[in-house]
């Protein structure tokens, strides 16, 4: 009887999944490596098939004319930029519990992605205004909360930039994560309150032009694209943080040497 | 399809100005990050590797 | 435990009164950003009355955050700031202790003095007494998310410009509710939703951010 459950056990013990296998920078590298390309292959792939969609399938709006394509760059980017500062503080909060130096580099990594995704938002989201509401900048609680979460991400990475230690700045980056991240829904609505008392009578933004199911596809579609994009620059520039932060290490001289 | 020929898809209904601007300015954007991490990433394989020999010739 | 507060609270309003002038230049520094306005806008009684709140807050809120820099860096430098990170009193109550004595020196004043510069805009009685209330339950709010910027950035270089890039996006919903109300009041309503809201990100910064400061400050005293 005791050798079935000790055979049982093992058996059991075998096939328990290694989890923390990545987790360590030396063993991440290389599996990042091989990543990189396939979700940058997915990105083109996704974003190719969007804009077909989103170009060629979708009809012209009824009350905006063409102008309203520019939503199939505007909102995967402005649904990235909260993502990403979501999965930063997700990152940022686990390298200061588990005090694992990999999640605290792939905070600092996803940071300037989510800035970039960020800044697209706005830029594309004033570009639309232009025809549809007559402006350049509109004071809309959604653009305002968008520049705002733009202060949080050039928060971060001057933190991250003042700070030398890459330990300290990692954990102190960490706490502003977590602190902004609850701040986040409590900025959006005071926005939205503030919004709906300065409302300006001749600016009223409708919402999303009704959407067609084809819009709506090509919408989703590009975000699907958009989201792999910043998985594959994460992954890229966690690679040349880690490069950075473990220079002095010999796996990374014995890496440099093999990269002839 | 929705353009009869490629200039009406280039006039994109009048607003061909806003649309491709805010396209490109994306595009570029992206274009550029890409490739200031390729070559981030590959001067900092320069810097170990002129690091690593210096360390080789005084050990 | 309170009588640690206790006397945390009294030795740093010891030390902030032993050097009266840094309280005073806080203090010089709202009243002079709030006339500067009128100099730039024209005197234009309407225009003054429409943007008094919103003014008088913001230059509340840059004028708390001149004087966070120095919260916790004399501390660090002299050393203090260890032993009260070894002592037994937990941190969090000496967190508390030391936003509340910033928020006596360069809060407090701010309250005080506001309703005199909303004369100078002309603003109308009753609105006097919404705006101090609002300002009285807002500064708080400011000196405490403030503290978690000070404890992050202290000791590094740049610190006064860096502290206020991580804290402004914070004050955003402060400054928004803060001066929402007195626009309320003058619009005719009752600011009653206003004053709740702000107390409610009293409570929420009372009750969450001696927590990120006392972590912010394990991590920067390391």
């Amino acid at each position: 009887m005791r050798a079935e459950t000790a055979a049982a056990g093992h058996n059991l013990k075998r096939t328990q999944i290694n989890w923390f296998k990545y987790s360590s920078p030396q063993t991440f590298f290389p599996l990042a490596a091989k990543l990189t390309p396939w979700f940058g292959a997915a990105a083109v792939l996704l974003c190719a098939i969007g804009l077909y969609i989103g170009f060629f399938v979708a009809p012209t709006d009824a009350q905006q004319g063409d102008a309203y394509r520019i939503i199939f760059i505007h909102v995967p980017a402005a649904w990235m930029s909260m993502f990403l500062y979501v999965v930063m503080a997700f990152w940022a909060g686990a390298g200061l519990v588990f005090n694992t130096r990999l999640s605290g580099m792939m905070a600092s990594a996803i940071a300037p992605s989510g800035a970039i995704m960020t800044f697209i938002a706005l830029w594309t989201g004033a570009v639309w205004g232009k025809p549809t509401w007559g402006t350049w900048w509109v004071w809309d609680a959604r653009l305002t909360s968008e520049l705002i979460l733009l202060f949080l991400y050039f928060g971060f990475m001057a933190l991250q930039a003042a700070i030398d230690d890459p330990r300290r700045a990692d954990k102190a980056g960490a706490v502003l994560a977590l602190t902004g991240v609850v701040n986040i829904p409590i900025i959006y609505f005071s926005v939205q309150w503030w919004n709906t008392l300065h409302q300006g009578a001749s600016v009223s933004l409708k919402s999303a032009p009704t959407m067609a199911a084809t819009m709506l596809l090509g919408m989703l579609v590009m975000a699907l694209g958009f989201w792999m994009y910043c998985i594959a620059t994460t992954l890229l520039r966690v690679r040349r943080i880690i490069l950075e932060r473990e220079r002095r290490s010999d796996w990374v001289a014995q890496y440099v040497r093999t990269m002839k | 399809m929705n353009w009869a020929s490629w200039s009406d898809f280039f006039a994109m209904g009048g607003y061909g100005l806003y649309v491709w601007g805010s396209y490109g300015v994306t595009l570029g954007l992206m274009v550029t990050e890409i490739v200031l991490l390729i070559a981030g990433k590959r001067s900092l394989l320069e810097q170990l590797r002129r690091t690593l020999n210096t360390r080789k010739v005084t050990q | 435990m309170l009588t640690a507060l206790r006397c945390v609270i009294h030795r740093d309003l010891l030390l902030a009164m032993r050097r009266r002038a840094d309280v005073l230049t806080a203090l010089l520094f709202f009243v002079i950003v709030v006339s500067l306005f009128p100099l730039g806008l024209g005197n234009e009684p309407n225009l003054l009355r429409t943007i008094a709140p919103g003014v008088i807050w913001v230059a509340a809120l840059l004028a708390s955050m001149l004087s966070l820099t120095r919260m916790f860096s004399e501390d660090h430098a002299d050393g203090t700031l260890e032993q009260m990170l070894l002592g037994s009193t937990p941190l969090g109550v000496i967190v508390v202790a030391k936003v509340a004595a910033h928020w006596l020196v360069s809060g407090l004043p701010l309250v005080l003095i506001a309703p005199v510069l909303a004369l100078q805009f002309d603003l109308h009685q009753s609105l006097l007494w919404t705006l101090t209330l609002s300002l009285l339950l807002g500064t708080p709010v400011l000196s405490l998310i403030g503290a978690i910027g000070a404890a992050l950035t202290l000791g590094l270089r740049g610190g006064g410009i860096l502290l206020s890039l991580l804290v402004l996006p914070l004050y955003v919903p402060v400054l928004i509710i803060g001066a929402g109300t007195v626009d309320i009041e003058s619009a005719g309503l009752s600011a009653q939703g206003h004053f709740l809201v702000q107390g409610a990100f009293l409570v929420i910064a009372a009750t969450f951010s001696p927590w990120a400061i006392a972590a912010a400050l394990r991590i920067s005293a390391e």
